[in-house]
C-alpha cells in the first residue's frame, strides 16, 4: 500500500479507512453479479407469472374447445357451461380504443405546451399537476366516474344508463392522460437543442419546428409513450368495474354497457371454486390478457425498430 | 453524526415491529367474507375493542368460506348457505365449519324515486331479469326501458336472489353488474329506469322501495325489520357466521357476545333484523 496510493500522501491509511477501501473494491468488483442477480429476479418472477397463468388456463380444454373460447355466449354457471370470450375481448378493445383516441392527441400536446411553449413557471405547475393525476388511485376514479362521468353520459345521448363503453373510455383516457404526456413530455425535452436552433435559424416557425421537427425526432419515445398509456388502459380494472355496466353481452357500441376482460376476472373469481371449469376460465381471460400484453408490446418493439432503420 | 444515524435507524426500526405485532394481551380474530355481514362483523369488532382485536374484511361469501376452509381467516361471514362441495372440501383440510346463524336479511327491490310503480310480484322480478320485458309500460308505468341492474355472481346477496326469485336460472346477460351494495344503490338512485335490489341495511331516500308479493294475488308487503321478524316478508334470508371446529377463546367471545340480546341489538342498529325478539 506504502507509497503508491493515493491515501497516503499525507498520512497511512487508518484500520477503518483501509476497511472502506476494501469494501469499496470488493464492491466495485461484486456490481456486475450483484445487478445481474437483480435483473434475474425481475425476470424470473415474470416467467413465474406467465407459468403459473398458463398452467392454471390449459386445463380449461378437458372442459370447452379452444375455438368455443372465442364465441359469443359467457354463461360460466349454466349446464353445459358456455366460456365464450368474444364479447369481453371486444369491450376490452373498444374501451382501449376509446380511452387511445382521447388520450394519446390530449397527451401529446400537453406534453408539447409544457416541453416547447410554456413558460417555466406555469411549466413546473403543468407537470406537478399531471403527476398528482397519476397518483390518485383508480378507485377514486371509478367513484368519480359512477357518480359524474355516468349520469352525465346518461343525460348527454339520453340513454337508459351511462354505465357504458365510453364512459368507461373517458374514465381510461383521464387514467392513462398523466401517463402518456409525461413520458411524452420527456422525449420531447429530449430533443437535442441544436435541431431546434437549426430549424429556427432556417426560417421556420415555431409551431413548424415543434410539429416538423422537434415531434419528428421525439418518434421513437412518443410512441412508447403511447404504448405504456395503452398498457394502462388495458390493465386498468377497478375504475372499469366500476363504470363500464359489466354486461356480458356481445356489443360493438359505445353507448351500451360492457364488461372487459379485467373486470370478468374481478367478478367472478370470488365465487369460482379453485379447481373448477370456470376457475380455469377465468385463468384463460388472464392468459388472454398477459397474450394482448405481449402481442402490443413485441408488435410496438417491431414497428419501432422499423420507424428507426427506415430514419437512417 | 453517523452513530446518530444507526440509533435513529434502529429506533425507528424497532417502533417498525412494534406496529407490526401490537402489544400483547389483547386477543385477535379475524373476519372475512359477506359483504352484507360486514356492517354487523364492524359494529361488533367496535363493542369489542380493545379486550378483543376483531378485525374484519369483506370479499364475498364465497372469499369468506375459501378462506374458512384454508384456514387464513377465524370467522367466515356468509349470506348463503354453504354448498355441498365447500363442506366436502372443508372437511378433507381437516376443517369441521360450524355455521351461527347470526341476523336476518331482507333484501328490498328498488327503483328509481321517480318511478310511480308501487308493487311487484316475483313473476314480474323474474320476466324483467330474464330480459323478456324490457319496458315499463307493460307493467303499467310509464314508457321507458328498463334497465336491470344485478349484483356480480359471487355475491351471497345474488345468490340469494337467484336462487328464491329467479328459480336458479341466469340474469339476462343486458343486465348492469354491480360489485357491491353501495354501487348498487348509486346506481339504482342515479338511473330513471333502473329496477336492482339491496340488502335494508343499504335503503335509503334516494331509493324507492316496491312492496312484493310471490303472487299476483299478494299479499303485498314492504321490506322492513318489523316484515323480516314476523316472516311476512317474502325475500329474506339467514346471515351467517362461520367457525372452524365449536369455537374456542377469544373466537367464542365474538360468537357469543354476537347472538346476545346487545349483539342482537348491533345487528338492529346495522339494518338487519335480529334472529328473535328482543325484550325492551
Amino acid at each position: 500500500m506504502n507509497g503508491n496510493g493515493e491515501m497516503d500522501v499525507t498520512r497511512a491509511p487508518s484500520l477503518a479507512n483501509r476497511r472502506r477501501l476494501a469494501l469499496r473494491r470488493f464492491a466495485q468488483k461484486m456490481d456486475r453479479p450483484v445487478f445481474f442477480a437483480l435483473g434475474l429476479v425481475s425476470l424470473v418472477t415474470l416467467g413465474v407469472i406467465f407459468v403459473f397463468v398458463v398452467r392454471e388456463a390449459i386445463p380449461v380444454f378437458r372442459y370447452v374447445s379452444p375455438s368455443s373460447l372465442l364465441g359469443p355466449a359467457w354463461h360460466p354457471t349454466s349446464e353445459p357451461p358456455l366460456f365464450g370470450a368474444l364479447p369481453m375481448i371486444v369491450a376490452t378493445g373498444l374501451v382501449t380504443l376509446g380511452a387511445l383516441v382521447l388520450a394519446i392527441p390530449l397527451g401529446f400536446a400537453s406534453a408539447g405546451f409544457v416541453a416547447e411553449i410554456a413558460p417555466p413557471a406555469l411549466r413546473d405547475l403543468a407537470k406537478s399537476l399531471l403527476e398528482l393525476l397519476a397518483a390518485i388511485p383508480s378507485v377514486v376514479y371509478g367513484f368519480f366516474g359512477l357518480t359524474v362521468v355516468a349520469p352525465l353520459v346518461q343525460r348527454t345521448f339520453n340513454l337508459p344508463t351511462g354505465q357504458n363503453g365510453l364512459s368507461a373510455s373517458l374514465i381510461l383516457a383521464l387514467m392513462a392522460l398523466p401517463t402518456v404526456a409525461s413520458l411524452a413530455e420527456d422525449a420531447l425535452t429530449a430533443v437535442p437543442k441544436v435541431h431546434r436552433e437549426a430549424s429556427l435559424a432556417l426560417g421556420a416557425s415555431r409551431w413548424q419546428t415543434t410539429w416538423r421537427v422537434v415531434f419528428p425526432s421525439a418518434f421513437s419515445g412518443l410512441f412508447g409513450a403511447a404504448v405504456l398509456g395503452m398498457g394502462r388502459a388495458v390493465g386498468e380494472t377497478m375504475a372499469v368495474l366500476m363504470v363500464a355496466g359489466n354486461s356480458p353481452a356481445l356489443t360493438w357500441s359505445f353507448l351500451r354497457p360492457v364488461r372487459t376482460l379485467t373486470a370478468g376476472i374481478a367478478l367472478e373469481m370470488a365465487e369460482a371454486p379453485s379447481g373448477s371449469a370456470h376457475y380455469h376460465a377465468l385463468f384463460m381471460l388472464g392468459a388472454i390478457l398477459l397474450l394482448i400484453a405481449l402481442a402490443t408490446n413485441g408488435l410496438a418493439e417491431w414497428f419501432r425498430g422499423r420507424v428507426a432503420r427506415q430514419g437512417e | 453524526m453517523k452513530k446518530l444515524h444507526i440509533w435513529s435507524s434502529l429506533l425507528l426500526g424497532l417502533a417498525l415491529l412494534g406496529v407490526a405485532f401490537p402489544a400483547a394481551g389483547s386477543d385477535e380474530v379475524t373476519y372475512k367474507g359477506s359483504t352484507t355481514v360486514l356492517p354487523i362483523a364492524g359494529l361488533l369488532s367496535e363493542a369489542l375493542a380493545p379486550n378483543v382485536v376483531f378485525s374484519v374484511q369483506g370479499g364475498g361469501s364465497g372469499t369468506g368460506i375459501a378462506a374458512i376452509i384454508d384456514g387464513t381467516t377465524d370467522i367466515a361471514g356468509s349470506s348463503r348457505y354453504m354448498k355441498l362441495e365447500e363442506f366436502e372440501k372443508a372437511v378433507a383440510n381437516g376443517v369441521m365449519p360450524y355455521v351461527w346463524e347470526v341476523a336476518i336479511d331482507t333484501l328490498a327491490i328498488v327503483v328509481h324515486p321517480s318511478n310511480p310503480i308501487e308493487q311487484i310480484t316475483y313473476e314480474d322480478l323474474r320476466r324483467i331479469y330474464f330480459g323478456e320485458v324490457t319496458n315499463w309500460s307493460v307493467l303499467g308505468g310509464p314508457d321507458m326501458p328498463i334497465v336491470v341492474v344485478s349484483r356480480d355472481t359471487s355475491s351471497g346477496t345474488y345468490g340469494t336472489f337467484k336462487e328464491v326469485v329467479l328459480e336458479n336460472q341466469e340474469v339476462t346477460d343486458g343486465a348492469l353488474f354491480q360489485s357491491s351494495n353501495g354501487a348498487m344503490a348509486t346506481t339504482v338512485a342515479s338511473t330513471p329506469g333502473a329496477i336492482g335490489y339491496v340488502g335494508l341495511g343499504y335503503l335509503q331516500p334516494s331509493l324507492r322501495t316496491l312492496l312484493l308479493a310471490k303472487t299476483a294475488e299478494g299479499p303485498f308487503v314492504g321490506a322492513s325489520v318489523e316484515t323480516a321478524l314476523s316472516l311476512e316478508y317474502p325475500l329474506s334470508r339467514p346471515l351467517f357466521m362461520i367457525t372452524n371446529g365449536y369455537p374456542q377463546g377469544a373466537v367464542a367471545r365474538v360468537i357469543r357476545f354476537a347472538l346476545s340480546d346487545e349483539g342482537q341489538r348491533l345487528v338492529l342498529e346495522a339494518g338487519y333484523a335480529p334472529i328473535r325478539a328482543l325484550s325492551e
